[in-house]
């Protein structure tokens, strides 16, 4: 195991090649680059830094009492990634959000892939996110997970992964739009030189995709509402901007009732329906009659209505289970099982540490593997190996034995690295990237999406909940 | 639009007001203090009174002391009123309702706060007191420029104007209420030079010093000074002014929604009594009497409102 306090030397750099010269699609920002005064672009760095507090785009720590809204922190070079790579990608992102939808639209009915052996049934029927009350009922245009983004990682010139399936509610799209507008502001020569392909149209198609899936019940043009749990959660911003951008209402689950069979939603004038809600809620919180009876986010009934065709609830209720890290690792059997075809796209190799064999081989090799819990997000509760110290690798290796069935494990991926702006000048940084999904009766992919970099020489957690920050992220035109 | 977007506007724009209202308190006081040498605790007493906060004081403080009372007026949590306090809320609604306002007007709200926030931080020195407060009024007005410059004249606008008059004709009848009796005619016809800096205190509360000379004699004249401040429909925070504001809005949202409400009935109502009663025969009447009427038909006003387009 290279143990290397640094960035790991063997790790792929995309803008910069071995013998110090660009790689292709970084060729003409680099000349840019190089050309600039390095004094400029940290001031540049700083105006950035103003526009973004000044717009209010933050988010909430949680546990952070005092620091309630934190601004991510924005590196202003971007992530370049030529057409042609972007459609190996996009071919790939577009095979398995297909495969992830057959998939919930299978468990939920058929259980096909079940009965065919490929995935145990009790993985499913016994997994919380595993919705009982969605069995036999197929939302409207069968279309489950409305906006996905697929994270992906990038380890060499042709080797991609998908790190994870976000198919439930994915968060960032608002910083992928403000990153670009930010870009735009402040290099506008960037973009004559650069054939970018266009991100801001997000809103747009988001609000037509959503809208072409109304319910059966909606006569007339379809009403499509935002639902936020409100002003105190994390993404709060996102669920405002989005709501702002397409020009719908943003709602609470207080301003929302279940009348004549419809959801309304109480106004001025009284109360109105709603077609098509796309909820930034999770499941649990959705519907008090249906799931947590203690929630005040929801609406009380709302799931009734699901069910009687009268409103649409993107994504749809019960997702969770497609983009469970348990199910993850079966992800390669289920593209095929449903498209028929190997996955253009791979998945990172998984230890599922409930297999004896597997828990075995991870607590042996718990020094060169990352572990994360099977429901955990944003990078909390998770190990990586071969930074972590002895003593954090024997605390973990007893939550591991106590409970195996929580927990997966997966090989440190040397994950590819874009050069950050830092005082002395550049230096690479370990990045993901998070593209966007719109599914309707067709599959829109954005180009681009969310570049997140672990701003730490380095590391490689790149959430923005453990110091990350995020990069605008260019797909060139061909 | 939703009830509790038209809510949070409400609530948005009565709290900037409050805001600017504060420091307008507190720009009085320090004032009366500049103007007679040693002044004075009482002075700072009658200002706590006129932003409604002279009993919340006393249970934070033991003493009354001009340090003291600019602080609480100026950045206490304690005081909802407080100048900090108040743009806080008002940020906080303008999140809760950022998608019905421009970018423009929410980002002069938040950077507003920022500000503030900032300067705010620490007790403020005599000194940085003419700084702060000329920021707090450069602030608010950039928030207005922004709003009037950008916003469409729609649902979205009544509701935020109803905030801004509801609250100012509030703060005006509040801070003529404080000193009714400096106005009353039994204690002006001694007209000493007492008076003429309290009477001035009146009109400096409401930022209308210089106006009143434009308007009236240079000479201060306590019916003349009411007059302006209730009646005189020309004079932005007279309490006609802010009703003939009221009014207009609400009567944009009832051609808008075709609908009425029992608070266009008060509003009307009360336009129409402030339109036809002449200054001395409210004063003969009884100013006090007739203020404390006003400030709880006012409080009304605002709970019809709310009744009425579903707030809550």
């Amino acid at each position: 195991m290279v143990k290397n306090k640094g960035t790991t030397p063997l790790a792929f750099d995309e803008m910069m090649n071995a013998d110090s010269s660009p790689r292709q699609p970084y060729s003409t920002y680099h000349e840019w680059y190089a050309s600039q005064d390095r004094n400029r672009l940290i001031t540049k760095s700083k105006d950035a830094e103003n526009i973004f507090r000044k717009t209010g785009i933050t988010f909430a720590v949680y546990g952070h009492a005092d620091s309630s809204e934190k601004l991510i922190p924005f590196d202003l070079i971007p992530r370049i990634i030529s057409g042609r790579e972007w459609r190996k990608l996009a071919q790939g992102i577009e095979q398995r959000v297909i495969a992830l939808n057959a998939f919930l639209d299978d468990i939920y009915h058929k259980q096909e892939i079940i009965r065919a052996g490929r995935v145990p049934r009790e993985l499913i029927e016994k997994n919380v996110a595993f919705l009982p009350q969605m069995i036999g009922f197929r939302p409207p245009g069968g279309v489950y997970t409305h906006i996905v983004g697929t994270d992906i990682v990038r380890t060499g010139e042709d080797q991609f992964y998908v790190l994870e399936d976000n198919a439930r509610t994915p968060s960032g799209v608002s910083y992928m739009l403000e990153n670009r507008e930010t870009m735009m502001q402040m290099f506008p020569e960037l973009f004559h030189q650069n054939r970018v392909r266009p991100v801001e149209n997000y809103p747009n198609l988001l609000r037509q995709s959503l809208a072409s899936l109304a319910p059966p019940g909606c006569s007339g043009k379809p009403r499509v509402a935002v639902l936020t749990p409100g002003i105190y959660n994390s993404a709060y911003y996102e669920h405002a901007f989005l709501a702002d951008m397409m020009g719908v209402e943003l709602v609470e689950g207080s301003d929302l009732r279940v009348i004549d069979g419809k959801v309304k939603m109480r106004t001025t004038r009284g109360y109105e329906a709603i077609d098509v809600l796309y909820r930034r809620v999770d499941d649990d919180f959705l519907d008090p009659l249906t799931f947590r009876p203690e929630s005040a986010l929801g609406v009380p009934g709302i799931m009734d209505v699901y069910r009687a065709g009268n409103i649409t609830i993107a994504n749809a209720p019960g997702t969770g289970i497609s983009d469970d890290k348990a199910i993850y690792s079966y992800m390669p059997e289920i593209v095929e099982f449903y498209t028929g075809r190997k996955p253009l796209l791979e998945n990172v190799p998984t230890w599922r540490c409930s297999e004896p064999q597997s828990l075995k081989y991870v607590l042996e090799h718990l020094e060169e593997l990352v572990v994360k819990e099977v429901h955990g997000s944003g990078g909390y509760g998770m190990l990586v190996g071969p930074t972590a110290s002895k003593k954090e690798r024997a605390l973990f290796a007893e939550k591991l034995k106590a409970r195996p069935t929580n927990y997966i494990a997966q090989p440190t991926l040397s994950l590819s690295t874009v050069p950050i702006l830092v005082n002395k000048g550049i230096a690479p940084r370990h990045v993901d990237l998070r593209p966007y999904v719109l599914v309707s009766d067709k599959v829109q992919i954005i180009p681009g999406g969310l570049t997140r970099v672990a701003l730490k020489a380095g590391s490689l957690v790149v959430n923005s909940s453990q110091g990350g920050g995020t990069k605008d992220t260019w797909v060139l035109e061909d | 639009m939703l009830g509790r977007t038209a809510n949070g506007l409400y609530w948005m724009f009565r709290y900037i007001e409050r805001a600017e209202n504060s420091a307008r308190l507190i720009d009085a006081g320090l004032r009366m203090a500049l103007t007679r040498s040693g002044a004075t605790e009482g002075d700072w007493d009658g200002v706590l009174q006129s932003a409604g906060v002279r009993e919340l004081y006393d249970e934070v403080h033991e003493t009354l002391t001009s340090i003291d009372a600019i602080d609480f007026l100026l950045r206490d949590r304690a005081n909802p009123s407080s100048v900090m306090s108040c743009i806080e809320a008002g940020r906080h609604n303008a999140r809760m309702v950022r998608t019905a306002l421009t970018r423009e007007t929410w980002e002069a709200t938040n950077e507003c706060y920022l500000e503030m926030k900032a300067m705010l931080s620490r007790k403020a020195r005599q000194t940085d007191m003419p700084e702060i407060i000329d920021a707090i009024k450069r602030r608010a007005g950039l928030i207005r420029g922004a709003f009037h410059g950008t916003m469409l004249r729609n649902e979205i606008f009544n509701f935020s104007r109803i905030g801004t008059f509801i609250e100012r004709a509030d703060n005006t009848a509040r801070i003529l209420d404080v000193k009714y009796y400096v106005l009353l005619p039994a204690v002006a016809a001694v007209g000493s030079s007492m008076d003429n800096v309290q009477w001035e205190s009146i009109l400096r509360s409401v930022s209308a010093h210089r106006a009143y000379g434009w308007v009236y004699d240079a000479e201060l004249k306590p019916a003349n000074i009411a007059d302006f401040l209730i009646s005189n429909g020309r004079m932005p925070r007279s309490l006609a002014y802010c009703y003939e504001k009221i009014a207009s809005n609400l009567g944009y949202l009832e051609r808008e929604y075709g609908e009425r409400h029992e608070a266009h009935e008060t509003a009307d109502r009360t336009l129409a009594a402030l339109r036809s009663r002449s200054i001395t025969d409210i004063m003969d009447q009884g100013l006090h009497e007739y203020l404390e009427d006003f400030i709880s038909q006012n409080n009304r006003l605002g709970q019809e409102i709310s009744d009425g387009y579903r707030f809550n």
